[in-house]
């Protein structure tokens, strides 16, 4: 654990995008000239704002202090920077649910999850065998901000426990996983 | 030490088995319904025998074998749950003679610690229990050692039965019915492997670890344990598991007075992964980092070997 300024953390910067051709490339330039490094970006092209803009959501590696010279650059560009910084979304924390997943909306179990933990689902796995009516599992991956881990799996406990879906949770940090 | 042995299962007849292999002699030696006791050591081979072939172990009356001459009693009864009977009555009778109580038992040490202790602390007696946890894994001596103070965290697979059905099922693609049928078969499941699959057994132990870690302050029984068991494990979780490099493991957990037992993610390579009946406790030591115990966790005379050795200690 260190505070030095010079070490390379993660960031997501959740942008909203007016739709026009260009917009993209111009939102994403800011941060290559000032020196962060793209880890990915993903563009809800079909989940437009109520005010019409497309979010995009991008995942980068920078130091804090170009990190913030890359936010300021956004905002000089004019683009529309709604979170940046304030989480790190710096824990990783993988999770498998068994049960009736589709029965019961995966889609929906996912967003609450997203909405009651302030996780992002960054990778997800569905295993059906028995096809989409019989018992399934799906793995899922979320990243959560930092020492945020207990708070998101006792929000994925609730909404599991809502569905009658079953959660194999990983092994708290200070063990091997 | 003269032994007096109470219970005649896989542990206890190892325990006679081994004794003078130990140095010591057993001067009684109880089943359900008969006992033999003899003050100048009984002939364990040929009690043995005839406990393989009649079984019964002699013509004594079992009610006799409490007040019989010995140094150490050694409880190897059924665990049960709830009042611990009738284990924790033996183990008092031990304490109340002055006498010392080695068990095999989870019961009494893991629904009634405190009461145990109590006894223990009027007598001249000792009690010691390392074989409650992790057979033949020396887990409560170590942490005696470090003393509890300096023990942090407890997080183990401490239950073969469940460790063998999750790992054949992690790498035969097999499903829970399947490999638990596989497992009766082979003798690593009972016929009644309900405490085994529904983490009862690995819960008892985490219990008695946390009273032990506790030191006497806090009391632990099965009713403060979060409690869940592998049933409803599927081979497409455990095929989901491992395509990310992990694979599940019923975990027991002893954590800031918490006891917790239930199928977890962990890292295929990770040390808690062990796998078919292995069992392993990994310790988190306030100065020293984990320290990882793994062995036979269960068996006659893997358990009896942890009896033995707290006799030695006594």
């Amino acid at each position: 654990m260190s505070d030095s300024t010079d070490e390379v953390r993660s960031y997501t910067v959740r942008l909203e995008l007016v739709d026009e051709p260009g917009e993209l490339l111009r939102a994403l330039e800011p941060i290559a000239t000032n020196g962060g490094n793209l880890l990915s970006i993903f563009h809800e092209r079909g989940n437009v704002t109520p005010r019409g803009h497309i979010p995009v959501e991008v995942d980068l590696e920078a130091t804090p202090e170009r990190f913030d010279g890359i936010v300021d650059a956004l905002r000089d560009a004019g683009i529309n920077v709604i979170q940046a910084g304030a989480e790190q979304y710096s824990e990783a924390l993988t999770i498998i649910l068994t049960g009736h997943l589709v029965n019961t909306d995966l889609s929906d179990t996912l967003s609450r999850i997203h909405e009651s933990t302030d996780a992002t689902v960054t990778d997800l796995s569905l295993s059906a065998p028995g096809g989409t009516d019989d018992a399934s599992s799906a793995r899922i991956r979320l990243a959560t901000e930092e020492g945020a881990v207990d708070e998101a799996m006792r929000s994925i406990r609730t909404v599991a426990d809502e569905k009658g879906l079953h959660v194999i949770e990983p092994l708290a940090a200070g063990g091997d996983a | 030490m003269r032994l007096a042995v109470i219970g005649a299962g896989a542990v206890g007849s190892a325990v006679v088995d081994l004794a003078s292999d130990h140095g010591h002699s057993v001067t009684a030696f109880v089943d359900s319904s008969s006992a033999v006791i003899d003050s100048a050591g009984i002939d364990t081979d040929e009690v043995l025998d005839r406990k393989r072939a009649d079984g019964v172990v002699g013509s004594d009356a079992p009610e006799d074998a409490l007040s019989a001459e010995y140094d150490v009693l050694v409880e190897a009864t059924p665990t049960t749950l709830g009042d611990a009977e009738p284990g924790f009555s033996h183990v008092q009778a031990a304490l109340e003679r002055d006498r010392h109580a080695v068990l095999a038992n989870k019961g009494p040490v893991a629904e009634r610690y405190a009461d145990v202790r109590a006894l223990e602390r009027e007598s001249e007696g000792s009690v010691l229990f390392e074989a409650t946890v992790g057979g033949a894994m020396p887990i409560l001596s170590t942490i005696d050692d470090f003393d509890p103070s300096h023990i942090t965290a407890v997080r183990g697979v401490l239950n073969g039965t469940a460790n063998f059905i999750l790992s054949r099922m992690a790498t035969e693609g097999l499903d829970y019915e399947h490999v638990l049928a596989e497992a009766q078969d082979l003798g690593v499941a009972e016929a009644d492997p309900t405490f085994d699959v529904d983490g009862t057994d690995a819960a008892l132990k985490g219990v008695i670890i946390a009273n032990v870690l506790s030191d006497n302050e806090t009391e632990y029984t099965l009713d403060d344990a979060e409690v869940e068991g592998i049933q409803e494990i599927s081979g497409s979780a455990l095929e989901l598991a491992r395509a990310d490099g992990r694979t599940v493991r019923l975990i027991a957990e002893v954590v800031e007075g918490s006891v917790r037992v239930g199928p977890r993610l962990v890292p295929d390579n990770a040390p808690l992964a062990v796998s078919g009946t292995r069992n392993i406790a990994q310790l988190e030591t306030e100065h020293a980092g984990q320290l990882n115990i793994s062995g036979r966790g269960a068996g006659g005379p893997e358990t009896a070997s942890a009896v033995l050795a707290d006799i030695g200690r006594l």
